[in-house]
């Protein structure tokens, strides 16, 4: 069991170096982070201010709502680059991973962490910075949403990795991935509330959101991170991430079952 | 010139490529309509988050949700006809990286026509109708004062909020050549630059203000038209009247867009090999 555990802190390592030397790539993506988040406070506040009883926001509860939403965004990875293991799938190299003996889906869980680790801490934090420089972003003032906002941004980040290695895998079955990947992205962070919160969806599209799991990666985090969601509110959201990472492990699982048999490789 | 017909024009090279990027991407037609679905689906997408916003206020930035349609239609039209055009070029650092960027300048023909006209992206017609049809929801929904001032109007700002497009697509190339790994930081010209273009700019404070109105000016793709044919005022710095200046704004952006292409080709070193 020890030994298990220091491979995947290993991976953890290797994953997080590895994003750590393509710095400059973090950087331009923060550079992104600044540029969205800054046009989408200007206009959420203005509305928020000309609206009293805008999805129960206000000035300065949707300056927190954008500006940790934008900070979130890198470390989830539904935007950006394929997952690696998207291109794997294509190419027939998982066949060596899956020789490993290594559980397939929790070395690329503990690796993807490491990378989004580095992620939050070079993009995320100076988004938050860039909020709370412009005055945009107010903090809580007490404790308790920054304990549970981090337990909520580390599942979120958890079931977002999980689920997008499940939508890579579908290469098992088409050739390319890249119109699904497509679609998963925009269904994805629209569902997650990126760019409209979920509290101002009308309330057959909200509810139809919150069927999937896609609020959990974004909308959820954020409002336990920025104290919209207090005590057994902020319980709720953190028991649907665990559910739903439970379900995510349990399709990830049975898509490499079901992938294995159907994995062909040519050449020897 | 007779014995110069069967080698055709200096455009015929580039006619031949785009005809054959059209055939090619007609060749896998299940794989272009996902391509085509996916288009329609992320203008769908677009469209449903302004209405989302502009549903729960009576109005943003001086504008109500008929309103809206315009800046929305204006501005999508503009970014999507760009985008099928020269929106490719965002895949140079991908050239670069791979070292295929030299074979471009083997030949005898202009890198940026090259480049612009090695691909059409026939994908995001969809994306294009989706904002065509907004478009044409703003105009006929809206209480317009037609007169052929405004017709003009109307279709200069759409050509020049293209070309306005076409030129941040370009400038994103050009500084492709220093930041090789940035596609994010130059996507954030392009996409954000997009996301912009479709903003009231009257909801920006001064300094965005002044960075979407006049240093990368694409309020005028789609805001200060849609002002000018409605008849308000506008805000401060950005009255109505500059609507008639948006080819001007066009060709400012071209002036960066050439000139950063042009220190971008110089520090080019070659892939090497």
């Amino acid at each position: 069991m020890r030994a298990l555990s220091g491979v995947y802190s290993r991976l953890f390592g290797a994953g997080f170096r590895r994003q750590w030397n393509y710095r400059s790539a973090v950087f331009a993506g923060l550079a992104a982070n600044v540029v969205f988040g800054l046009i989408r406070a200007a206009v959420m506040i203005a509305a928020a201010r000309s609206t009293p009883g805008f999805g129960g926001y206000t000035g300065a509860s949707i300056g927190a709502y954008v500006w940790l939403s934008q900070a979130m965004l890198g470390a989830l990875r539904v935007m950006g680059p394929p997952h690696d293991i998207a291109e794997r799938v294509r190419t027939g190299d998982v066949a060596v991973d899956l020789q490993r003996p290594i559980d397939i889906q929790f070395f690329y869980l503990a690796t993807d962490l490491g990378g989004s680790s580095c992620t939050l801490a070079l993009r995320g934090l100076p988004s938050v910075a860039t909020g709370l420089i412009t005055a945009q972003l107010v903090l809580p003032g007490t404790f308790a949403p920054y304990l549970l906002g981090a337990v909520s941004v580390v599942a979120a980040v958890t079931l977002s990795l999980l689920l997008l290695f499940s939508v890579s895998l579908l290469g098992f079955w088409l050739i390319e991935t890249r119109g699904i990947r497509m679609l998963y992205q925009i269904l994805s962070t629209f569902f997650a509330g990126l760019y409209v919160p979920i509290h101002l969806f009308p309330a057959p599209l909200a509810t139809a959101a919150r069927l999937t799991p896609f609020p959990w990666l974004l909308q959820g985090p954020v409002d336990v991170l920025s104290g919209r969601a207090t005590g057994s509110a902020a319980w709720s959201v953190i028991g649907m991430q665990m559910l739903w990472i439970a379900i995510a492990i349990g399709i990830g699982r049975t898509l490499i079952a079901a992938g294995r048999r159907k994995l062909e490789v040519q050449g020897g | 010139m007779a014995e110069l017909a069967p080698y055709g024009s200096r455009l015929t090279p580039y006619v031949a490529v785009l005809r054959s990027r059209m055939r090619s991407q007609r060749a896998y037609p299940l794989s272009f309509a996902t391509d085509l679905f996916s288009s329609l689906l992320i203008g769908v997408v677009e469209f449903a988050e302004m209405w989302l916003i502009y549903h729960n206020v009576t109005a943003l930035g001086g504008l109500n949700s008929t309103q809206m349609l315009l800046l929305f239609g204006l501005s999508n039209l503009s970014f999507a006809l760009a985008q099928i055009a020269v929106g490719h070029t965002d895949t140079l650092a991908t050239y670069i990286r791979m070292g295929t960027l030299d074979a471009f300048h083997l030949r005898p023909q202009p890198l940026l026509l090259q480049l612009i006209t090695s691909d059409v992206s026939l994908r995001r017609l969809s994306r294009a109708t989706v904002a065509a049809v907004v478009l044409t929801a703003g105009l006929i929904g809206n209480d317009i004062d037609w007169s052929p001032t405004y017709i003009v109007l109307a279709v200069s700002s759409t050509l020049s909020g293209i070309a306005i497009f076409a030129g941040l697509f370009v400038c994103a190339a050009g500084l492709q050549f220093h930041l090789v790994d940035g596609s994010e930081l130059t996507n954030s010209f392009t996409y954000g630059g997009s996301f912009a273009a479709q903003q009231p700019s009257a909801v920006f404070s001064g300094p965005l203000r002044a960075l979407f109105g006049f240093a990368i000016p694409v309020s005028f793709v789609a805001y200060l038209p849609t002002i000018a044919l409605l008849g308000l005022p506008g805000p401060a710095w950005l009255p109505a009247g500059l609507a008639w200046f948006g080819p001007l704004a066009a060709l400012w952006v071209w002036i960066m867009a050439l000139t950063l292409w042009r220190i971008g080709v110089r520090h080019y070193q070659g892939g090497g090999g």
